[in-house]
């Protein structure tokens, strides 16, 4: 009988909203991250890195980006005869079908794939932090202790704990109260959304509290083992660790990685992470260009300037252009004579000649300016924008544009020019 | 496709001096990311060549570590497969390969046990794009018994180190020199060959029954006035990398706009072994121009008209001019490097020089790395 002790079941079913038109086409594990990689591929690296070799990937909203970059698996070698990576989209039953409504409904309607393991533990995960962690480690934390559930928390400053789910933990790290978004916390603990579960508990909680609408582990599953009397452990991590949930601290965590040591480094022997490389060549700096501070992927020309930014796999940055502080992703190109300015744009993005990106002073985005803010301007991927427009910041582009779309070829700050459904 | 293929990979090659000390020829690292011999794998791959061998010998362990897996390549099927052959000893043989046609004749079971009607062989050193279907659909239609890929050279090129032919109107191959003290023709064979299996196997078993060992001296150029030998003109590029010029200029070929394009941005690609390295990182104060950089590099200094391989540091305030440095090469601050090529896994302590006089020089340095 297959026997696995520890397998992980990987939330990525999720938009992120609050990445705004980055995520309109794609599931938020599947946006690029750091020059070649995806979001998800942290989580997946960490597990074959930790020895899960058994991974169900939940998905549901958007999938075809996410379901083509994981395939069988190979580039993380979880391409297996037994386990392996396994993608897990909601199904039709005979009754009820629906779908994934919450977290924990979701690894309750895949609990068949988990009992075909017969797993001793499971690792619940989600595809949206940036981190390394040792799943392997924080297993032992959970034998040691007896726990039933450990969660993985990590400290963060006290005024901001009242954004995050508290954990308040005696001086043996067994949890004794939880608090959700507390309005004045009592600990500094915040949970990172990574659970290990004793295979039994979760499945009779998940059982139990089945009937739970939008059943969610921080909501429900939880507080039910705890109020049953099961052991919750709370392993503390300490290392890096980066929530990239909004447009602000994406470009953040991508600009940290410029940094001449970066606090989360990439370059590290014995934890690679992993990525599906479809773009092998390298990458030509030409006669005229500039590249300072940046990070660079594979098969990308340069012929313009690059300051402070992170460029994808197969971009192209014309003669003349300067980029500062900005991310493009794969496959990006962007014209000569351009101007880039403190903008994210998405992958297969055409930018004509001499156009210029983040121009004037900051304006509040008309539309929601609680996703398009700090100054960024965002451009959503296999948007066109045609020669010589200027864009103010704060400004949001998707779609394909013509001249015809811009009043005196600006786009002013704050306006958002969304161009749906069309190719 | 109805083709087996063959990669003759087996030969070192002193005109390579230092640099083949480590590795056959055909491992050698080209243009920052790839292996010469990616070229013609990922040749056959992508004309369907489904089953192919390759057959080595010298010094085989980095050729070996580069295809420890045939996925990078899209072989490893349920048909076919890629299979590395070095000699072996047998109930009746314990010789290394004597020649190509012996290297064959040693694994003709091989060649025996396909059912393929064709064969495709080439040899693991050219650097090129070409599809295998053409030249297959040429053979039968000029009903050949072997087709050999030529190119004409430039006028004025050095062709005397490889073999030089001339054909007739139809193509029809007349004369065929191995390395001619002075070559008669400008066009020179590919070492690329198309040929029916049945045929092949036929001849190399009297090659072998006469104690001849050599595929082009003791097939090509013996048997040319007897069987149909065509050959089929490429006009695309094409180079191999034979001496330590040629894999200068090759390397340096791909810092041309058209050759990256050519080889680069149009389809089929080129497959290699994928290293899962970071992207390359570009540090404050870095100047680069007209270069090529791979993943995993990181960047501080001066790099002008060069070829960086992958996961090759290089410290502050260097300065790197015409040169190539191949993978994992860590150079220390201060350095100056001008004409050179850098053997890979090279640590270069600060405050060197090295500069290539006369000629590019190469640079085997092989210092205790303290850093990283």
């Amino acid at each position: 009988m297959i026997k696995k002790e520890m397998i992980a079941m990987l939330l990525a079913g999720g938009q992120g909203s609050r990445l705004g038109v980055l995520t309109s086409k794609v599931a938020k594990p599947a946006v690029a991250f750091g020059g070649k990689y995806r979001i998800i591929d942290f989580p997946l690296s960490n597990c074959i890195n930790s020895g899960v070799d058994t991974v169900g990937v939940l998905t549901q909203y958007q999938p075809l980006r996410l379901n083509t970059h994981i395939g069988i698996g190979i580039p993380w070698d979880l391409d297996r005869n037994i386990g392996g990576v396994t993608v897990l989209p909601p199904y039709e039953k005979s009754s009820n079908s629906e779908w994934y409504t919450g977290t924990a409904n979701a690894i309750y309607q895949n609990l068949e794939y988990m009992e075909s393991f017969n797993p001793e533990y499971v690792l619940i995960l989600s595809g949206d932090h940036i981190y390394k962690m040792d799943y392997e480690v924080m297993l032992d934390f959970h034998k040691a202790r007896g726990a039933e559930v450990t969660i993985a928390v990590m400290p963060v400053p006290i005024e901001e704990a009242s954004r995050f789910g508290i954990m308040i933990a005696d001086e043996n790290k067994r949890i004794t109260e939880f608090e959700e978004k507390p309005e004045h916390p009592r600990s500094n603990l915040a949970s990172m959304g990574i659970y290990i579960f004793n295979w039994k508990t979760l499945k009779e909680a998940l059982i139990a509290k089945a009937d739970q609408p939008a059943l969610d582990f921080g909501k429900h599953v939880i507080p039910y083992c705890h109020a049953k009397g099961a052991p919750l452990y709370a392993y503390e991590f300490t290392g890096y660790w980066k929530d990239v949930g909004t447009l602000s601290s994406y470009w953040e965590a991508n600009m940290e990685l410029i940094d001449i040591v970066p606090e989360f480094n990439l370059y590290e022997e014995y934890w690679k992470i992993y990525t599906k490389s479809e773009i092998q060549p390298p990458q030509y700096i030409a006669d005229d260009s500039v590249v300072e501070r940046s990070i660079i992927g594979e098969g990308t020309d340069v012929y313009g300037k690059v300051y402070n930014s992170v460029i994808g796999c197969g971009v192209t940055i014309g003669k003349g252009t300067v980029v500062r502080d900005s991310i493009i992703m794969n496959q990006t190109q962007i014209g000569d004579g351009c101007e880039v300015y403190k903008a994210i744009i998405a992958e297969n993005v055409q930018i004509g000649n001499n156009v210029k990106l983040g121009v004037g002073e900051e304006e509040e985005n008309d539309t929601a300016p609680h996703i398009y803010n700090h100054g960024i301007v965002t451009i959503g991927e296999k948007s066109v924008i045609p020669d010589g427009i200027s864009v103010g910041k704060n400004s949001v582009i998707f779609g394909v544009t013509s001249a015809a779309d811009y009043k005196d070829s600006y786009l002013a700050g704050g306006k958002t020019l969304i161009k749906a459904g069309e190719e | 496709m109805r083709a087996i293929g063959i990669i003759l990979a087996g030969g070192n090659n002193h005109r390579m001096k230092e640099l083949s000390q480590k590795r056959a020829v055909c491992a050698m690292p080209i243009a920052g990311s790839y292996r010469s011999i990616d070229f013609t794998l990922s040749n056959m791959s992508n004309s369907h060549i489904q089953k192919v061998a390759v057959l080595t010998q010298y010094n085989a362990k980095s050729l070996n570590e580069h295809l420890n897996s045939s996925k990078w390549w899209d072989f490893g099927r349920k048909q076919g497969g890629l299979y590395v052959f070095t000699p072996v000893v047998t109930a009746d043989n314990s010789n290394w390969y004597r020649g190509t046609a012996d290297a064959m004749y040693q694994n003709l079971s091989f060649l025996k046990n396909s059912h393929e009607p064709y064969v495709v062989i080439a040899s693991g050193d050219g650097v090129y794009k070409l599809d295998f279907n053409k030249v297959l659909e040429y053979h039968i239609d000029k009903k050949a018994d072997i087709t050999v890929v030529c190119k004409d050279m430039e006028p004025g090129a050095n062709v005397e180190r490889f073999g030089t032919l001339s054909m007739n109107e139809e193509n029809r191959i007349e004369e065929l020199e191995e390395k001619p003290l002075k070559a008669k023709t400008n066009t020179i064979s590919c070492g690329i060959y198309v040929v029916r299996r049945r045929q092949l196997i036929e001849m190399i078993e009297r090659c072998a029954e006469e104690d001849r060992y050599d595929f082009v001296r003791d097939i090509l150029i013996r048997y040319k006035d007897v069987k149909r030998i065509y050959g089929y003109k490429i006009t695309d590029y094409w180079r191999n990398i034979a001496s330590i010029e040629d894999y200068y200029g090759t390397n340096m070929d791909f810092l041309k706009p058209e050759v990256r394009n050519y080889f680069f941005k149009q389809y089929p690609d080129i497959y290699s072994k994928v290293d899962d390295l970071p992207p390359a990182k570009y540090n404050v104060g870095v100047n680069v121009k007209n270069s090529l950089i791979s993943s995993g590099c990181i960047v501080n200094g001066t790099v002008e008209n060069s070829v960086i391989f992958k996961k090759s540091y290089i410290g502050n305030n260097c300065v790197i001019k015409n040169s190539i440095i191949l993978n994992d090469v860590y150079i220390g601050d201060n350095t100056y490097i001008e004409n050179c090529i850098v053997e890979s896994r090279d640590t270069i302590r600060a405050n060197s020089t090295f500069v290539g006089e006369n000629g590019v020089k190469i640079v085997v340095e092989r210092n205790e790395r303290y850093v990283m």
